[in-house]
């Protein structure tokens, strides 16, 4: 029965409705009563919290009771199942004849385009595309041919040569330093093109079979040096999983792909080299590849030709070490300056594209026939 | 023209002091269980949080859900202490309503890819780690009250969630006395209370 009286009177106490000296004497017992002191504090807790549950029940019934009231007044709408049907089906009675004389229209419009398409569009393209969707082999072909059918309209490429192959290769100086695979360059020349077309007259300045690294420069009064690079190189490694992607040039126009890196090291266990996960064709070769905030962080090199989607990339790191070592030697690349800042960061992918795919080239090599 | 421009900026001024006064007054009418500020807050905003949700494999009834959690989540901001209004309601609801919703996708496993909100969002991890806390708590108590059993779930939730009076209980409850009440009143108390403290803990 005590305990009764107890609990009732630290209920009192603690809504407040003891009288002042009442309150008094609690306070003085509870100073006294360790025990009751902690039965006050846990009775504080329980009666906060029975409270809380209360205010929270009371706030969902009105948040119900708003939410029907709304319903009711029609200004939210939870479109029922049926009269959602039902207005899709009335439309639809309604406008039925304006959709068919529109579809109709329609239907007749793309028939004359397409006819007019057919009619004035020059023929020779469609086969060319089919070549090209064709097996690797005759892809290189079609590359020769075409590399040919440049030499009649184009004058950078020497007459008397042919183009033995292909790839990407991006700047690592505005001046007109660029960076691209020692495999690209099977040549004793090069010009390189840029995503509008224009082409450049490039020396081949060092190619190092051992990194798989070879370096160009631009040399062509046509060619404006780009004052600021948009991206960096990075110097530091990159984590797993890293969201990476890629410009380069595996037919004529610019193409962009998008993956991850799978593995820190390249095939058999090349520490050189990373693997990434992404689509990549021939021609893909020596092009950039970027991490999200628009670093360099490789250089795209090859794949594995018996599993899908396996593709390695030089790490950029290995850039460096080509640049210092020929340094001591090469006074051309002395004067590489290369971007340690990137201007891309948080920039949707769309304007770091518009930013960075004038600095990826197409590379062609050639030799003497 | 100079003084034109200076005059729409204060125009502009003025109108976003009024909102947030506005806002205030809604937030306080919210806090008061008041129906007509509950009923203002949730047709400005109901609307924009189910199409969200319908947009990104929601129901309607997940769309009522989520927003009526965001906006018990609200109500807990706006009555603590330190509370603050550093956003527009519609801006805090909308990110807490996103929060919610992507996390009950990937908890059933479904992901939607991570489009960029088209809608302007704040932080709001804390709130809701905090919100969730608070709810584990309640939760707690919703058990206990449930395993206590009749009368004593009753009587308890008469006397401390219905705020009823003693006597008014006893003659509901049909007891002779109001003395008899508050005895059995007594002992359900404990048992709750033993129930709750097993299960909460005051360290945590």
């Amino acid at each position: 029965m005590e305990d009764i009286l107890l609990l009732e009177a630290i209920e009192r106490y603690l809504n407040g409705s003891m009288l002042a000296e009442e309150k008094a004497y609690f306070e003085q017992l509870r100073k006294n009563t360790p025990e009751i002191d902690q039965m006050v504090v846990e009775h504080k807790l329980f009666l906060m919290q029975i409270e809380g549950v209360s205010e929270h029940r009371n706030l969902k019934h009105a948040l119900n009771a708003a939410h029907e009231r709304l319903l009711d007044k029609g200004d939210i709408y939870e479109g029922g199942e049926i009269t959602g049907r039902g207005k899709v089906l009335q439309m639809w009675n309604k406008y039925k004849r304006v959709t068919a004389i529109a579809a109709s229209i329609a239907g007749i419009t793309a028939i004359i385009i397409s006819g007019l398409i057919n009619l004035l569009a020059p023929a020779p393209n469609n086969s060319q595309i089919q070549q090209l969707n064709g097996v690797l082999t005759k892809v290189i072909a079609n590359q020769k041919a075409f590399g040919a059918k440049l030499n009649e309209v184009d004058s950078k490429i020497p007459k008397n040569v042919e183009v033995t192959s292909s790839g990407s290769a991006f700047l690592i100086d505005g001046k007109g330093y660029l960076v691209t695979n020692a495999h690209v360059l099977k040549g004793s020349g090069a010009v390189v093109i840029n995503n509008k077309g224009e082409e450049f007259n490039a020396r081949i300045i060092n190619i190092d079979v051992e990194s798989d690294i070879a370096i160009l420069k631009i040399e062509d009064e046509e060619y404006k040096t780009v004052s600021n690079l948009p991206y960096s190189i990075r110097k530091s490694a990159i984590d797993l999983g890293e969201e990476i992607f890629t410009l380069g040039y595996p037919r004529e126009q610019i193409v962009y792909n998008m993956g991850y890196l799978s593995s820190a090291t390249g095939n058999d266990g090349d520490t050189s080299s990373c693997q990434i996960s992404l689509s990549a064709n021939p021609g893909n070769s020596g092009g950039p590849v970027f991490n999200k905030n628009g670093e360099i962080v490789g250089i795209l090199s090859t794949k594995l030709n018996t599993a899908d989607g396996v593709v390695f990339a030089i790490k950029s790191k290995g850039i460096y070490k080509l640049v210092d070592e020929l340094k001591e030697s090469d006074t051309a690349v002395q004067k590489i300056k290369m971007p340690t800042t990137t201007s891309l960061k948080g920039k949707s992918r769309v304007d770091q594209i518009k930013e960075v795919e004038d600095c990826v080239f197409l590379v062609k090599a050639y030799n003497q026939k | 023209m100079l003084l034109g421009y200076f005059y729409t900026r204060n125009g502009i001024k003025t109108k976003q002091v009024k909102q947030e006064i506005n806002e205030q007054i809604l937030l306080r009418g919210l806090v008061n269980n008041e129906s007509k500020a509950i009923d203002t807050i949730y047709k400005e905003n109901f609307n924009m949080v189910q199409s969200f949700i319908l947009n990104n494999n929601g129901s309607y009834d997940d769309a009522r859900d989520i927003f009526q959690e965001a906006m018990i989540a609200l109500y807990e901001k706006a009555k603590s202490e330190s509370f603050v209004l550093t956003c527009q309601i519609k801006t805090y609801l909308y990110s807490i309503c996103r929060r919610l919703w992507l996390k009950k996708l990937q908890h059933m496993g479904r992901y939607i890819s991570q489009s960029e909100a088209l809608e302007e969002t704040v932080a709001v991890e804390d709130d809701l780690e905090f919100h969730e806390k608070r709810n584990a708590d309640f939760a707690i108590m919703e058990r206990a009250l449930g395993s206590l059993g009749e009368p004593c779930k009753s009587l308890l939730e008469s006397y401390y969630i219905h705020k009823k009076g003693m006597t008014e209980i006893s003659a509901e409850f049909g007891y002779t006395n109001a003395d008899n009440a508050k005895n059995q009143k007594y002992k359900c108390l404990m048992r709750l209370k033993k129930l709750f403290f097993a299960q909460y803990n005051i360290g945590d």
